[in-house]
């Protein structure tokens, strides 16, 4: 399979990334892993005039704890996740995630940013990112924006992004409060997308839940936040009847559609047991910390 | 008149790639796949072409020695940097131990994944020199095996590791 003709750049900086984004409008796009990008080139549903390679800009592929933030750089890899540390301490739902994107192979190279860039319902990090609090730093000729997460997924592979800015990093506020949390996904095989996933991030205070973060993944026309199911659980006690009544109410923001994957009833259950085990599993993190 | 100087969009790129230890150097379109680029502007036929989308791993080469889908790269992104494919394996007139692993435990039947499984197994086994069955079967559950199932590549690599170990 061949991909329509481009022009092609490797920009050593942001700036110059963003000034051939002017240039091209709406018809540039930017590549990093390029583990969705290139599949869709391939097939041409995407026919870029311009791809704007960011790997060659220094700095962006790390990962680090400042100023009450985990800021994530736009090259950083599924694999880093997989492998960090700093993730498996302190972010569960991150820390789960990274191991269950694609397959090993595909981990190497496709980004953190951009997979949220790229915005695909069944995305994995999109939950992960949105249950514990995300924003992405979107950098453009106007200069640097903050955009959370519940604002830059707009549908289907749809985000707030201009075609002229750029994903600088994602930024994850750091748990002040003791914390835990899961990613659980049901998928048929590796490298297959989920039938359903869930991500909870959930931080206590004096034994009670301060806030919980809870999203899901493939089961609406985005990553969507379980508003009713966080709200039900803002200071109160997880216990075995919160968690069920969280549960609950996660299973009624899904919107499933029946697919090859599984019909919307059966979906709608993942989602249910999905939440309460994963709630479950934040509860005993907190408690083995 | 007034000569007008239209810049002209630019198609092809330069690119100089060491593949197995020599700097290949060549005028290629931007769109030229990795994959393309070793089998075809190369002669590289080692590197099999399986799904084309990313789902097979019949297609993996190291990247500076980590595995990735050279059907889901373009070559113009490798310019500068280091590819090794099936044929970078082995030394002169001997087998690379992933290659006789493979040999003896029988860890093909068709062969078409196999050099794929090769790469990936030779970048496991540099980071882990003694993988656990578990440890092999999570590194290579992205390179796929349609004939043999996955007992006697898991093998292959489990004796891979031994013959390095007591060699080194």
């Amino acid at each position: 399979m061949y991909p329509a003709r481009f022009e092609y750049f490797a920009p050593t900086t942001v700036e110059e990334a963003v000034s051939i984004l002017e240039r091209y409008g709406d018809e540039a796009k930017v590549l990093a892993g390029g583990q969705s990008l290139i599949p869709l080139m391939k097939l041409r549903f995407a026919s870029p005039r311009a791809l704007v390679d960011i790997n060659r800009i220094a700095g962006l592929d790390e990962h680090y704890e400042d100023n009450d933030l985990l800021n994530v750089g736009a090259l950083v890899r599924h694999k880093d996740c997989e492998r960090s540390e700093l993730l498996r301490k302190s972010y569960d739902v991150l820390a789960d995630a990274a191991p269950q994107i694609s397959d090993p192979v595909v981990r190497n190279l496709g980004t953190v940013a951009g997979s949220l860039a790229h915005a695909d319902p069944q995305g994995d990090w999109g939950s992960a990112l949105l249950a514990a609090g995300a924003s992405v730093q979107a950098q453009g000729p106007g200069g640097t924006r903050t955009i959370p997460l519940d604002d830059l997924f707009q549908g289907p592979f749809t985000t707030a992004l201009e075609p002229t800015e750029v994903v600088t990093w994602v930024q994850v506020p750091e748990p002040k409060a003791p914390c835990g949390g899961a990613y659980l996904k049901l998928e048929r095989k590796v490298g297959d997308f989920a039938t359903a996933a869930v991500g909870v991030h959930v931080s206590f205070s004096n034994g009670n839940v301060e806030q919980a973060g809870i999203a899901l993944t493939g089961v609406g026309p985005r990553n969507m936040r379980a508003k009713a199911a966080e709200d039900a659980l803002a200071g109160r006690e997880l216990n075995d009847e919160a968690i069920a009544e969280a549960g609950r109410l996660a299973a009624e923001t899904a919107e499933p559609h029946d697919d090859i994957r599984g019909s919307a009833e059966y979906k709608r259950n993942v989602v249910r047991v999905f939440t309460e085990r994963a709630l479950r599993r934040a509860r005993e993190r907190r408690e083995g910390r | 008149m007034t000569a007008t100087v239209v810049k002209q969009a630019q198609f092809t790129r330069p690119v100089t790639v060491t593949v197995n230890g020599q700097a290949r150097s060549a005028e290629i379109e931007t769109r030229l796949l990795l994959v393309h680029f070793i089998r075809q502007t190369l002669g590289l036929t080692g590197t099999h072409i399986g799904c084309d989308t990313s789902s097979c791993g019949a297609c993996t080469v190291l990247l500076d020695g980590t595995p990735v889908k050279s059907c889901t790269m373009f070559a113009v992104q490798a310019d500068g940097r280091e590819v090794t494919t099936v044929e970078g394996l082995a030394p002169p007139g001997g087998l690379h131990p992933v290659q006789e692993g493979f040999h003896v435990e029988h860890g093909l039947q068709c062969g078409f994944c196999t050099p794929g499984m090769m790469l990936t197994a030779t970048a496991l086994l540099a980071e882990n020199p003694d993988p656990s069955e578990e440890e092999i079967r999570w590194a290579i559950s992205g390179n796929v095996c349609r004939c043999t199932g996955y007992v006697n590549i898991v093998k292959a690599v489990r004796h891979a590791a031994a013959a390095m170990k007591e060699a080194s």
